[in-house]
């Protein structure tokens, strides 16, 4: 498309050509060519700090993942007393840090298992439901199968992070967290 | 595809019988299908039956596009100002208190102001529009300056028009008589009249 001639088309209210109005005139045209118009500079102008954005998040995004790594696994720490957790029950912990909220699940005499319980669609709680054999989200209907931690239905598509555990001396540890992408 | 520059809207409000064919054909342009755009106003509805078709003038600086808070009617390159757009309009009614001739309509269930757009998809391939194409005494017309000069001996097209302080230069034309033609139009004219009803007397109901 060929440049508008800016005075041919507006005719402004009060006569005087276009280059000697308002500045807000010129950025709010009427007429319909020139409001579809991108001049050259503006969108060169739009790639170069787009495209120093991204440059910008690959950095950050690099620095977060090795400080991530340098972190290493988080400290053992004891969740529960075997007795406290009847099979089929569920109880909340928080791990590693105290704002994390997490699910340990008895399914069997001897079997654990153990998520956080931040929905990777859009961070809400979600609910254990044992006897059907998943996690529901009720934010927006998103479900995650209960032995694997994969998303079975719904808006999520990541699988609930993983805590590994150890059981012992009559006691569960936390022993990491293992961030799953499928 | 712009309108022609050739053909030009002509109102003849002396013409109209108030028939409202315009009315109904203007709900069928395909541009606000179902939603007619134009309005039959009564001139001195306690004197007489005279009425007056208006449609949109298409100013040359749209003055419901100047108040828009939010950037949503625009003009294309043939002039033609156009409904506002709906992903921008937020529905103010700012334009319909703005325009002095009472074009634009909110449709609030639609929250969107619609208006007159001279049935753009018939007119921009050179087609009349829907009101003029079924108005059975041509009070609205659209074809060439030429042809409305043959055709109305007696008349001439103004298009300029005074409202206040302001002067507004349309697209579309009134036809004035040619004898007594104004420089301009003055749209809030009547605004300054005595009232019409003044003189109604109520005295029917003395006993």
């Amino acid at each position: 498309m060929t440049r508008p001639d800016l005075n041919q088309i507006v005719r402004t209210p009060d006569g005087r050509p276009e280059v000697e109005q308002p500045k807000w005139r010129r950025d709010f045209p009427i007429d319909l060519p020139q409001d579809e118009y991108v001049a050259r500079r503006d969108f060169t102008k739009f790639m170069v700090l787009t495209s120093l954005a991204f440059a910008v998040g690959q950095v950050w995004i690099g620095i977060e993942n090795w400080r991530r790594r340098r972190r290493g696994q988080p400290p053992i720490a004891e969740i529960a007393k075997v007795s406290d957790v009847p099979i089929g029950s569920t109880i909340t912990f928080a791990y590693p840090q105290p704002h994390d909220a997490c699910l340990l699940v008895r399914t069997g005499e001897l079997t654990w298992l153990a998520y956080a319980q931040e929905c990777t669609h859009l961070a809400c709680a979600v609910i254990p439901e044992v006897d059907k054999g998943q996690f529901r989200c009720p934010c927006h209907h998103g479900y995650f199968d209960l032995t694997t931690g994969r998303p079975i239905a719904g808006p999520p598509r990541r699988p609930l992070p993983r805590i590994t555990l150890d059981v012992r001396n009559g006691a569960v540890y936390a022993t990491g967290v293992e961030e799953r992408t499928a | 595809m712009p309108v022609p520059e050739h053909l030009e809207f002509f109102i003849d409000p002396s013409r109209c019988i108030g028939c409202e064919s315009c009315v109904q054909a203007c709900s069928e342009c395909d541009t606000h299908r179902g939603h007619s755009m134009i309005h039959l106003e009564y001139v001195e509805r306690s004197r007489t039956t005279q009425t007056t078709p208006v449609i949109c003038m298409h100013c040359d600086s749209p003055t419901c596009a100047e108040v828009c808070p939010a950037d949503a009617i625009k003009r294309t390159e043939d002039g033609v100002v156009q409904s506002a757009r709906k992903p921008r309009c937020i529905a103010c009614s700012n334009c319909v208190l703005a325009c002095p001739f009472g074009v634009p309509k909110m449709k609030s269930d639609l929250e969107l102001m619609m208006k007159c757009d001279m049935c753009y998809d018939r007119s921009s391939v050179g087609k009349k529009p829907m009101c003029a194409s079924v108005c059975p005494s041509q009070a609205l017309f659209f074809g060439t300056r030429e042809e409305i000069e043959r055709l109305r001996k007696r008349s001439a097209a103004v298009n300029r028009f005074r409202f206040g302080n302001q002067t507004v230069t349309t697209k579309v034309n009134m036809m004035v008589p040619r004898d007594a033609r104004p420089e301009y139009i003055d749209v809030a004219a009547a605004m300054e009249e005595d009232s019409l009803g003044g003189d109604i007397m109520l005295n029917v109901l003395s006993t």
